[in-house]
């Protein structure tokens, strides 16, 4: 049964062994169409040109707008408003990549961006890690409490926390030190993510606990246990919660516009919209692509990741 | 000692064994036997979730309720009693807000609902490269939504130069006034929005299809169903209850909408697109209104309980359903 497909696919195992491995991974499983039904033309020419369809379409929808961006990037601002979709009437024009980046600054913007992407990273990776570990492996009497106490967030709506939580970085009690204008005041609340804690719990509850029984029993205290067992293991976890959190910074708007109000920290999401009345369309075109970049070059390199981790979102929620 | 038996014998079901030995031992209760059973331990690995949390997740939230009904401008705090929620009531944008922000989630569930879903069940079936076709639907997603909005915004140009109305004219049609024109403004909105997010969503529902059992297929097959006989019968069943999921999700994220009423249109034309959301951060942050935190936190309280309500209200009424 298996190996008919060959004939109809010739190059991928070769190719790509990545999606060989996953085709295997997939076998057990089946969908509505049987491979019989599949050999027989009544059932497999129309389908076909169904998937062919929704390729053509798959394709001009999310990979057409990016494509018209980039192209944008490079082109004078006159034939950007006169001819959107002509291919280059007056030429390619480079330097409004270069003057974005220059002139208009994006380069700090970048940088500010890798900045809160990178805190946020690290605070959401410490937090999740750290309250999953507690959680699922030391499992304190109090672990139910704060177990419970972490949940009872992910049901409250993000929205009546927008005026509080700023006023709380405003003006933090302990420290009575404002935290607009730092950037702890983005990277500190990113931590707060019960989903993450969630996906960790879960993800070390299937952890086999006779390995840190075992190391314990060597004399691994629990320090030793979660750096060089528990994180090494949990590998892939760490993996799509960092990526997300990564890409959620680099997506978030309307939170690092409230904290940071100085200009020379805000991120790129945050600037765009303000340059946009008083900077060149074709340089604000290369500015927006730009900021488009990172996300879809990490989103590229690491797509099983991401697909697994949205797919995982689902079956949290759910 | 216990412990040493079980890495001996290594057996799964073990565990609970240890588990039982130390709780009967842990009956006397000292500082030093509490730092040795690693209670001190536990507690530093919880700091960060507990500092973290405690700071920027309850506190708010308690500090949400409090403040619903405080006067504050930031240096003298008062008791405000329900003036708070009275102001905001009486406000003449409120009913109009709220109609914006249900007719944006009547919209996004109609166009954005049935797309994933349908996406997702023809491409279930795709033979060849069906990771390609998950990268492309899941590729909108990861672009920052001020890129995409301010894209989409240039292509929403009105006049005959704009993109789409370019893409009409050459089917004779247009030029329509996408942001500018009232009743165009708000699905302009929502098409962009569902763009932006549907590919989460089918992502999520081939997830949850590959978990349907091989025998079901097999089964209809034996019972004669067509193709489409078990997409209907076996496929679309199984995806029912993350559908009931997904639904409700879609409904709170897009009552807490904020993004692309404020980056399309700023509210506008003529408060089409004031969105509740959007009229929270103007009580708060914008710059005529600005400063009323009171009723900011009011408004978003009174949100905050419609959406629980309506979720526990959901959840009681679909659980017949969802579970069988």
């Amino acid at each position: 049964m298996t190996s008919t497909p060959t004939t109809t696919r010739p190059a991928a195992p070769v190719a790509r062994p990545a999606r060989a491995r996953r085709a295997a991974d997939d076998t057990p499983t089946r969908s509505a169409i049987s491979e019989i039904e599949w050999r027989r033309a009544r059932v497999r020419r129309p389908w076909r040109v169904m998937h062919a369809v929704m390729l053509v379409v798959l394709v001009v929808a999310s990979i057409g707008p990016l494509l018209l961006l980039l192209k944008f990037a490079v082109t004078p601002s006159q034939d950007i408003l006169r001819t959107p979709l002509a291919v280059f009437p007056h030429g390619v024009k480079w330097s409004n990549v270069t003057e974005a980046w220059t002139r208009v600054h994006i380069s700090r913007y970048f940088l500010n961006s890798l900045i809160a992407a990178a805190g946020c990273w690290v605070s959401q990776v410490l937090v999740a890690t750290s309250a999953g570990y507690v959680l699922s492996v030391l499992r304190p009497r109090w672990g139910k409490v704060l177990n419970g106490a972490i949940l009872a967030t992910l049901f409250v709506p993000a929205v009546v926390l927008l005026v509080p939580l700023y006023l709380v970085v405003l003006h933090p009690p302990l420290i009575g030190h404002s935290m607009v204008n730092t950037f702890w005041g983005v990277w500190l609340p990113a931590g707060a993510s019960a989903f993450n804690v969630v996906l960790m719990t879960r993800f070390f509850d299937n952890l086999p606990r006779e390995v840190f029984e075992a190391a314990r029993v060597d004399g691994a205290g629990p320090f030793r246990v979660f750096w060089s067992l528990v994180l090494p293991m949990s590998r892939p976890i760490l993996g799509v919660v960092s990526v997300f959190a990564v890409i959620a910074s680099w997506k978030d708007f309307l939170w690092p516009m409230l904290v940071l109000r100085d200009q020379n920290l805000q991120p790129l999401a945050v600037r765009l919209p303000a340059l946009q009345a008083s900077t060149d369309l074709g340089v604000l075109m290369a500015a927006m692509a730009i900021a488009a970049l990172l996300p879809v070059v990490l989103f590229l390199l690491f797509q099983r990741m991401f697909l697994h981790g949205a797919g995982m979102g689902g079956a949290v929620k759910g | 000692m216990v412990t040493r038996d079980v890495v001996a014998v290594r057996p799964p079901g073990r565990r609970t064994v240890r588990v039982s030995a130390t709780t009967t031992t842990r009956r006397r209760h000292t500082p030093v036997t509490w730092v040795r059973r690693g209670g001190l331990s536990a507690l530093v690995f919880a700091l960060p979730a507990l500092f973290v949390f405690g700071w920027f997740s309850w506190l708010p939230i308690v500090k949400a309720v409090v403040m619903s009904v405080q006067k504050t401008n930031l240096i003298v705090t008062s008791w405000a009693g329900l003036s708070n929620f009275q102001h905001v009531l009486a406000d003449p944008v409120l009913p109009i807000a709220i109609r914006n922000t249900l007719w944006f989630a009547l919209l996004a569930l109609v166009f954005g609902f049935p797309v994933p879903l349908v996406a997702a069940v023809l491409m279930n079936e795709v033979r060849r490269m069906k990771g390609l076709y998950s990268v492309l639907a899941y590729l909108p997603v990861v672009i920052p939504p001020v890129v995409a909005v301010l894209l989409w915004k240039f292509f929403y140009t009105p006049g005959p130069a704009g993109v789409f109305n370019k893409l009409l004219g050459y089917v004779h049609l247009g030029p329509v006034l996408w942001l500018q024109d009232r009743a165009i403004v708000m699905p302009a909105l929502v098409l962009e929005a569902t763009w932006a997010a549907a590919g989460g969503t089918v992502i999520i529902y081939l997830a949850a299809l590959t978990s349907v059992p091989a025998e079901l297929y097999d089964a209809a097959e034996v019972d004669g169903a067509s193709v489409w006989g078990k997409i209907w019968h076996v496929t679309m069943p199984h995806l029912r209850g993350v559908l009931f999921v997904t639904f409700i999700l879609q409904i709170l994220a897009t009552a807490q909408v904020f993004n692309e009423p404020y980056l399309f249109t700023g509210g506008g034309p003529n408060n089409a697109t004031l969105t509740v959301l959007l009229l929270i951060y103007q009580y708060a942050f914008g710059t005529s209104l600005g400063g009323k935190y009171g009723e900011a936190t009011a408004l978003s309280v009174m949100l905050a309980v419609v959406l629980a309500l309506l979720s526990v209200l959901y959840f009681r009424l679909t659980r017949r359903w969802s579970t069988s």
